[in-house]
């Protein structure tokens, strides 16, 4: 009994409890949440996650290890999604319209951010875009402005993990979306190109 | 999407391309604004739209937009000089304004298109979703209790409750026989008197006893009775006496 124990890995041992806490767990764990559930060191539980993440992974496993909206969380291995959409249904990302995705798309960069504030950048009332991501649970409320001003929004965790981000910096620089100067050049070119000929 | 407003081909005197090659090059002041038929590109949309069988509002919307306010910009540009204060908005902010906020606009269509794609790319994710009644803290613990302080609080709601009181609920009169004895006393001894009188001290329950009373001597043929109006004092005297 005792020389079982001193053959043992103590991370390989964490890492089964921290495979565990996720499995029951509906929302990404943080480390922090990790390493008060397991009663250990923060280094410890990443140590341990690496495990957990080398042992669940694309080919490897049904199940995969992903760091995403802040913690860690499993979710279906890709190869298995035809079979998962068979089973579930997707309400919170399916049939989203472009005003919601404009709308979606403000609050993610700019949020918090008011109704007023939406608003005023796409050029239309933004109430039902808004109540509709509100619906889906992509968007919650964040306060108001000030005392008794607009309630604000921004995007909730969920929003994360639906579009798979570990957080919002991970979305791309408002600036390079817009347009590449590269490419509108070369496309002002063709036009005038296309002109002369 | 039926109708793409930004690939929109336009063929003007000035320009020619797609509609947001257009929106760009203005808003970079490549392009002079001025120099912009807006109503060619009204046309063009319009021609568009019309090839079309089903109206596509997202994209009416979005030009409708896009239109007003490029005619808005230019309206503006035209009259560069004149002392145009519109409501203290100096003309040169307000375009700077609006092209700002064209550009901004332009910015989160863009964002909300990489948005679009990212939720294809991601199409085959699926992961658990559901309530997740973590527990933040600890139960604390609940103080030691007695068991006899138990056992007294059931007790105390076993007990049979006492039956509840009605006394407010009941009226308490006399019964019409008393006033029939007494006023039979009066007609025999008096012959008559006056029913105001009698009952004029009494409660209003004990009056209208009294008045019942007054119509079953009546209606035996005991007593006559006798009154000049309404509300005026009623005599009774000895039916037999008369």
């Amino acid at each position: 009994m005792e020389r079982l124990r001193l053959v043992e890995n103590p991370v390989d041992r964490l890492a089964r409890t921290v495979e565990a806490l996720l499995v029951i767990a509906s929302k990404p764990l943080s480390v922090e949440e990790l390493a008060a559930a397991c009663e250990e060191e923060a280094e410890r539980v990443e140590t341990a996650l690496g495990l957990v993440a080398s042992r669940f992974r694309e080919g490897r496993s049904g199940v995969v290890l992903e760091h995403v909206a802040g913690g860690y969380a499993f979710r279906a291995a890709r190869e298995a999604a035809d079979a998962c959409a068979r089973l579930v249904e997707r309400p919170i990302q399916r049939g989203l319209s472009q005003a919601a995705l404009e709308t979606l798309a403000v609050v993610a960069y700019l949020g918090p951010v008011s109704r007023p504030e939406i608003a005023r950048i796409r050029g239309v009332a933004a109430d039902s875009a808004v109540a509709g991501l509100v619906e889906r649970g992509l968007i919650g409320e964040a306060g108001r402005a000030r005392d008794g001003g607009a309630v604000r929004y921004e995007t909730t965790p969920l929003f994360e993990r639906v579009f798979g981000l570990a957080d919002r910096s991970e979305l791309p620089d408002l600036d390079a979306l817009a347009g590449d100067v590269e490419e509108l050049r070369s496309r002002l070119e063709d036009v005038a190109a296309r002109r002369g000929a | 999407m039926a109708v793409a407003v930004r690939e929109l081909p336009l063929d003007l005197d000035a320009f020619e391309g797609p509609f947001d090659l257009l929106l760009t090059l203005v808003l970079r002041e490549e392009l002079e604004l001025r120099d912009v038929d807006v109503a060619e590109i009204v046309v063009a949309f319009v021609e568009r739209l019309a090839e079309r069988q089903a109206l596509d509002l997202e994209a009416c919307g979005e030009f409708l937009v896009l239109a007003a306010a490029l005619l808005e910009l230019k309206a503006r540009g035209l009259f560069p000089d004149e002392e145009l204060d519109l409501e203290g908005l100096d003309p040169e902010e307000a375009a700077e304004e609006l092209a700002e906020r064209l550009a901004a606009y332009r910015r989160f269509r863009a964002a909300a298109g990489w948005l679009e794609e990212r939720l294809e790319a991601e199409s085959d994710r699926f992961f658990r979703l559901g309530p997740a009644p973590l527990a933040p803290v600890p139960a604390r613990p609940v103080a030691r209790q007695e068991p006899a302080q138990l056992a007294g609080a059931l007790r105390a709601l076993a007990a049979a409750r006492p039956e509840p009181s009605l006394g407010h609920l009941v009226l308490t009169y006399p019964p019409v026989s008393r006033f029939l004895d007494r006023f039979r006393d009066l007609l025999s001894s008096r012959g008559r008197f006056a029913f105001d009188r009698e009952v004029d001290r009494l409660s209003r329950i004990e009056q209208i006893v009294a008045f019942l009373a007054l119509l079953e001597l009546r209606k035996q043929g005991e007593a006559q009775i006798a009154q000049a109006g309404p509300f005026e004092p009623i005599t009774v005297w000895n039916a037999s006496a008369s």
